[in-house]
Formats: C-alpha cells, structure tokens, sequence
C-alpha cells in the first residue's frame, strides 16, 4: 500500500489569546475560550486560564496537549512546593519556575504561549511574559496569542509610557499616577478601567482574527481574593 | 551520469534510530465516532467499515467497546492501535478491581488515562493513530470527552473524530439541547450517521450505537440507515443542459 | 546531449509558473493575497435557483474583509458565487460576464446558463488550476433553472443542491440533512440561509453576514446581507491616540544622570 499520510506532525496549534494587565494593586487575567484546528471550531468553552497558587494564574494558548502538560508539571511542582515550605509560591517565584520548565524542553518545546499574572508579595499587581522555551520578562500588561498581534500594539498606544524614563501616557486616575508612579511595571489604570480596557481589546480581536471568538474568561486578583467574570465573544 | 542521484541520507530529528519501527501511517482505519450527552446518559455512534487505505476491506469492525462498569469507548483510526489500547485499559480496569476497595474507575479517570497514553506515546514520536470518544456515567455524573492522536483533548456535551468534526457537529450544534430523551438521541446520531453515510467516502452502512446510563452499558446489533438517492435531478442530470459535461 | 528548448508554437506557456515554483523552492516567499476562505451554496426550488454566500474575506488568520460581496453578477439571468483567491473569481466572472454581454448583443437572445458554464470551464482548464477560483454557477435560462458548481482545474458538476469552499462540508451537512425537491421560494431562502449560517458559525474561514440571491423566470432578487447575525459584541468607545510625537517638547531626564557611565575606557581610533 501506498503511504496514506506524508508524515504526522507531533505539534497542532489550537489558537486563542491572552492577555494580563497588572495595575497598582490588582491583576488582570483573560483569555477567550474558542479550541480550534485549523478551520475546524473543537469546542467552544475551553478554559485557558488556571489557577496556580492562591495569588497566582496563567492563561496559555498554542497548543493545547502542550499546554494541559505544563500546567500539570507547575502543578504538581507548586504540590512539592507547599510540601517543602508549607506556604503557596510566590507569583515571581511561580515566574521563574514557569521559565525553568519551559526551558527544561528547550530542543522539544512546548508549544504553548503563556501570560503568568498575579500579586506579588507586596501586594502589587505583576505580569509575566513568555516565549515557548522560556524566554520571561517582568512588565505591567502582556498579550500572547493568536490575536496577540493585534492586542500589542492597542495596548502600547494606551498603556506604554512613550519613553521609559517618563510616566506612562494615559493620566485616567491622577490618584494612582500620583501614588504609584515610581513604577514602571504597573498599568495606571484602575480596576474597572483595566476590565473595561480588556474587553474592548477582545471584541477588538475576535472581529478580525479568526482563531479568537466564542466566549472571554477574565480573572481578577486583588487583595480581596480573586474573581472570575465572563463575557460573550462573536462566535462566528 | 548524474552524481545528484544517489538518495541524500534523510536527516530527521531521530535519525539515530531510524531503524526502529514506528507507525508512521496507519494501515487498516475506522472512520468517525460521534457521541452526545442526553437526559440520562451518553449515546455513542460508529459505523462497522475498516478501511484499508481507499478500500473498504472490512465490514464488521467493533469500534465501541465498554471500558469497566461506568465507560464507553469508540475509536476511530488504526484498528490495531485501538485493539491494543484496548488491552491497556482492561489490565488497568483488572488492577483496579483487584484493590476489591469497592472503588472503581470512573469515566473521568479512564479519559485522563487515555489523554496521558496518548500524549506520552507521541512524545516517543511513535504515536497510537487514534482519535477516540470517552463517555461514560457515574455518580450521577455525565461524561463525554475525547483524544487524538497527539493528546489533544476537551470534553463537549456534543463531541465527533475525523469527518464527524465537519459534518456532524454543525448538525449537532443546531439541534443538541440538555433534556435529548433516548429516542431523540438515537434520532439525532442517526441524522448525522446518514450525512457522513453520504459524504464521507469511507464510511459503510452499518452501524452500531451504544447507551451508557447510570445502570450499565448496552450496544445494539448492527443495523442499517434508510438511504433516499432518487432526486430527479440525480437521475437526469443535464437534461435541458446540453454541453455541460 | 542537452536538449534545446524550442520555442512554443501556439498554447498556453507555462513558464511562469514553472519560474514562480522554482523561486518557492529556492526560498521566495511570494506575497499573500486575499483567500476568501468561503462558504458559497446554491440549490434549486420549485420556480428556480436560490444562491447564498458568508461575507467574510480572510488572509491567512485575519479577516481582510468583514463585508464582501460573494455572489457575482454574469448576466440578469445568471449569477455566480466564488471561492479560493477573491483576485481570480472576480477576474473569471467579470470576464465571463463581459463575454456573455457581447454574445447578447450578437444573438439578442437572453443568456444561457450552460454558455457561461463552458466560458468559464474552458477558461479555468486551460490554466490548469493556477486560476483558483471554485464556483457555484446558478441562474434560470429558456431551458429552465439550472445548478453547476466548477472546480480551479475545470471540471464541472450538475446538482440540485451544491456547496463550495471551507465551510462546504458544515454547509452540505445541512442540505443532505434538510433538502427536498419542489421546495417553495420562503422554504429555499430559509434552507439556503441556514447552510450558510452552518458554514458561519462551524468555519473558521467563514463568517460575518448572509448574501442569498434568488433567480426566478424573469426575475432576480439581490438579497444583499439578508442576516447579520454577529454584532460586535462590545461597544466601541472612543478611545482617544494622543500625539506621541509631542513628546520631543516633553522635559526628557538625561540619560547621563540615571545611567553610570564609566569614562576613561579604552579611547576609540580617530
């Protein structure tokens, strides 16, 4: 018989996006909930977005088996963790281990693009930003994805100061740029503009990229615990 | 004399090992599985066909199978490769049983099981070709999930392997809602069972459908679809159309 | 013994094609056009044809297009919906379209379907799929309604009820599921409307809005966004984009003051 398949591929890429926006003491975590392959929609109510540690989540697209494996990897290391220390990781800890596990499989990647957000141990809201082998950066607002590319920029023309030596560009709450400005990895938004400025940014990219869409999970962290909220996306 | 022709060696990532056999395409196939929830359990349909490459060689292939007392299986892809998870799974359901701590696997754990097998085996590079369907009840608890060849998996009130995936969920996203009686269901998998009867080239009319409730599993017999193929304009098709071929 | 090439005596050259193969293969990546990854269908009802079509026009992941016109005029009596490279189906029906004009003038007599069938056909074959458009051809000519659908390569097909592009199968799930002969002209609308709704909602190459155009004896009906069934889901506010450019009049902290710098290194060459 002839070779049916030419060869089978061990990576799929099942899109989505995600974006976290950290804010003087809050965190925004979201990422729609679309699982597709190539033209085909798998399920429309996929959660991207866990739960780590009690001050501490991740929302990883790409591809989706990667994913799954990673987050039980972190999970059963944040297990060992608690174990060992009898306290929850840290978000910047839980930073540097996402980084570690993901460059473990450097010349066998995961697949996957993640956002890691939270509350650091002051209170302060932190997002943390990955490539797929583990390349990580501290800053106040991330997107990865699909619809990654057309987030970034709509978030830099609100959020990103225009130099990294002045103040970040939108004043919307004199109270928190006067309180928290000597920070360069925090939004100036407050909690409901953040929310606010997530959900556009989703409606945004799921009107022109098609692996965005279907349902937006958004996951807020601040000192009175964290919440979850939802918001219906275009489905088509 | 042309010195280019002789054969380059074909580098790859595991060309050490190269002589190792490894299933690299599969060799006898079963088409799509499709599986709902409804009011009292899970109903799982596949037809009998087993496809070798575009020949239709085997026509009584069982693809939906009971794993334990609380699952249903049904796989789509390498008959062999099914067959062989097959017997994993009845030692892992036998080395249950043996803890006789009045346990048992549920659905839930037997898809996690399958997810791990699956996504292991294609980090060996050496993947079960398989797309499979996990239903299952237990505790009250209705269950329906599903895994492919490389670990990718979700669970869905409605789920469909291969072509089912393009012509069985649209149908079933139009017309699945939660309170599905038996009959109902039964009427709906059958409606997507003759759309792929249709279209999809590999699939045969013959088909089983299996119910998993709360009391236990049940397949039915083999059985055939009322086909209509008698549309006039089937009959005649350039009448009127002279020159169109 | 080389062989010589000798120039072509008539036919089609291939040789660009051959060239662009051999720039792909040494690595050029030729620029990308817009694919309407596409849900198009078409079925015939009692007094006719019902065309549909989704509006969306994608290149690779992003939508190019939210509204775009699927369903292409070819003349009063016959319409065309397209699918592959928006470029080559517009090129094909306007040029088929332009052709059947002039056969009008000529003959003063109305259009037949299978005229534009063959124009078209003939046309794609002899470009061997390097044309790719993929049609659903409708329209109600002196013999009656008529259904075709015409693959990149030429070949053709004469059904009842047709789909094409991505969203074919979702589309065709709900023919095979929904169709019966005779149907009336509401009954076909709503069947057409619903295949396209399937291709929408299950494609990912398709979406946005429905375009359904219904061909009688005598009569063609243009129902241009017959659904829009995806609103943004988010209002828009007015979000303002401050002139960042504005910046140079800022007060900029030096970097010298922030930032040690080591003096006394190494001097740089004149």
């Amino acid at each position: 018989m002839t070779k049916q398949q030419a060869n089978w591929s061990p990576y799929d890429n099942n899109g989505g996006t995600c974006v976290a926006v950290a804010g003087a003491d809050y965190c925004v975590i979201a990422a729609d909930t679309r699982m597709s392959t190539g033209y085909n929609i798998l399920t429309r109510d996929y959660s991207k977005i866990i739960k780590l540690a009690d001050k501490c989540v991740m929302a990883s697209s790409g591809f989706q088996a990667d994913v799954r494996a990673l987050q039980k990897v972190l999970a059963s290391r944040h297990l060992i963790y608690q174990h060992q220390h009898n306290k929850q990781m840290s978000c910047p800890a839980m930073g540097q281990l996402l980084s570690n596990t993901l460059y473990y499989k450097r010349f066998f990647p995961y697949y996957s693009f993640n956002v890691l957000g939270g509350l650091d141990n002051e209170g302060k809201g932190c997002v943390f930003t990955y490539d797929a082998v583990g390349s990580y950066e501290r800053v106040g607002y991330s997107s990865q994805g699909s619809g990654s590319t057309l987030i970034m920029p709509f978030l830099d023309n609100q959020l990103k100061s225009p130099s990294p030596l002045l103040l970040p560009a939108v004043v919307c709450s004199i109270y928190y740029l006067f309180k928290f400005s000597h920070m360069d990895a925090v939004t100036p938004l407050s909690e409901s503009e953040a929310i606010d400025l997530v959900k556009t940014c989703f409606a945004s990219a799921t009107e022109r990229d098609i692996y965005t869409g279907d349902k937006l999970e958004i996951v807020v962290l601040n000192a009175d615990g964290i919440r979850r909220e939802e918001m219906d996306l275009r489905k088509d | 004399m042309n010195v280019m022709d002789s054969a380059p060696a074909k580098s790859s990532l595991m060309s050490p090992e190269s002589d190792i056999q490894r299933t690299q395409f599969p060799y006898v196939t079963g088409t799509s599985v499709i599986g709902i929830k409804y009011k009292d359990g899970i109903l799982l349909a596949a037809d009998m066909g087993g496809s070798y490459g575009s020949t239709i060689r085997y026509k009584s292939v069982d693809r939906l199978k009971p794993v334990g007392k609380h699952s249903l299986l049904g796989a789509s892809g390498e008959i062999s490769d099914f067959q062989e998870i097959m017997k994993y799974l009845d030692e892992l359901i036998l080395y249950d049983n043996m803890w006789d701590d009045g346990n048992s696997l549920g659905p839930k754990e037997v898809h996690n099981y399958l997810t791990r097998v699956m996504y292991n085996r294609r980090n060996k590079f050496n993947p079960l070709w398989n797309s499979l369907v996990l239903g299952g009840v237990k505790n009250g608890q209705k269950y329906l999930g599903t895994v492919s060849m490389i670990g990718v998996h979700y669970e869905d009130n409605h789920v469909a392997t291969g072509f089912g995936n393009h012509l069985a969920r649209p149908i079933l996203r139009d017309e699945w809602h939660e309170n599905l009686s038996y009959e109902e269901g039964v009427k709906l998998l059958e409606k997507c069972m003759r759309v792929l009867l249709y279209r999809d080239r590999s699939a045969v009319n013959k088909l089983q459908i299996a119910k998993i409730t709360e009391e236990g599993v049940t397949i039915s017999q083999p059985y055939s679809l009322k086909t209509f193929w008698n549309f006039s304009a089937f009959q005649n098709p350039t009448v009127g159309a002279e020159g169109s071929w | 013994m080389a062989t010589i090439d000798v120039p072509q005596k008539g036919g089609f050259s291939f040789d660009l094609c051959r060239r662009n193969e051999m720039l792909v293969s040494k690595g050029l990546r030729s620029p990308s056009f817009l694919k309407t990854g596409t849900t198009i269908v078409g079925l015939i009802f009692k007094d006719g044809v019902i065309l549909g079509a989704d509006t969306r026009a994608t290149e690779g992941p992003i939508v190019a297009d939210k509204n775009c016109e699927k369903i292409h005029y070819m003349a009063p009596n016959i319409y065309c919906c397209g699918a592959g490279t928006a470029a080559d189906t517009e090129a094909v029906t306007d040029m088929v379209s332009s052709q059947l004009k002039l056969h009008r003038y000529h003959t003063g007599r109305e259009s037949r379907v299978v005229t534009s069938l063959t124009l078209l056909k003939s046309h794609l074959f002899s470009y061997q799929g390097h044309v790719s458009a993929a049609l659903v051809l409708g329209g109600v000519d002196v013999t009656g309604p008529h259904l075709h659908t015409i693959y990149p390569h030429g070949s053709t097909d004469t059904l009842p009820y047709a789909t094409m592009g991505s969203g074919s199968l979702a589309a065709m799930a709900m023919f095979e599921s929904k169709y019966r002969e005779g149907m009336s002209k509401d009954e076909g609308i709503k069947l057409v409307a619903d295949a396209i709704l399937s291709g929408v909602f299950n494609d990912l190459g398709s979406g946005s809005n429905v375009d359904i155009c219904v061909i009688t004896k005598g009569n063609t009906e243009y129902l241009r966004n017959h659904l829009s069934p995806n609103p943004r889901t988010y209002p828009q506010k007015g979000y303002s984009f401050s002139k960042k450019t504005e910046v140079l009049l800022t007060k900029i902290t030096p970097l010298r003051e922030i930032v040690q710098v080591i003096e006394g290194g190494d001097a740089m060459e004149e």
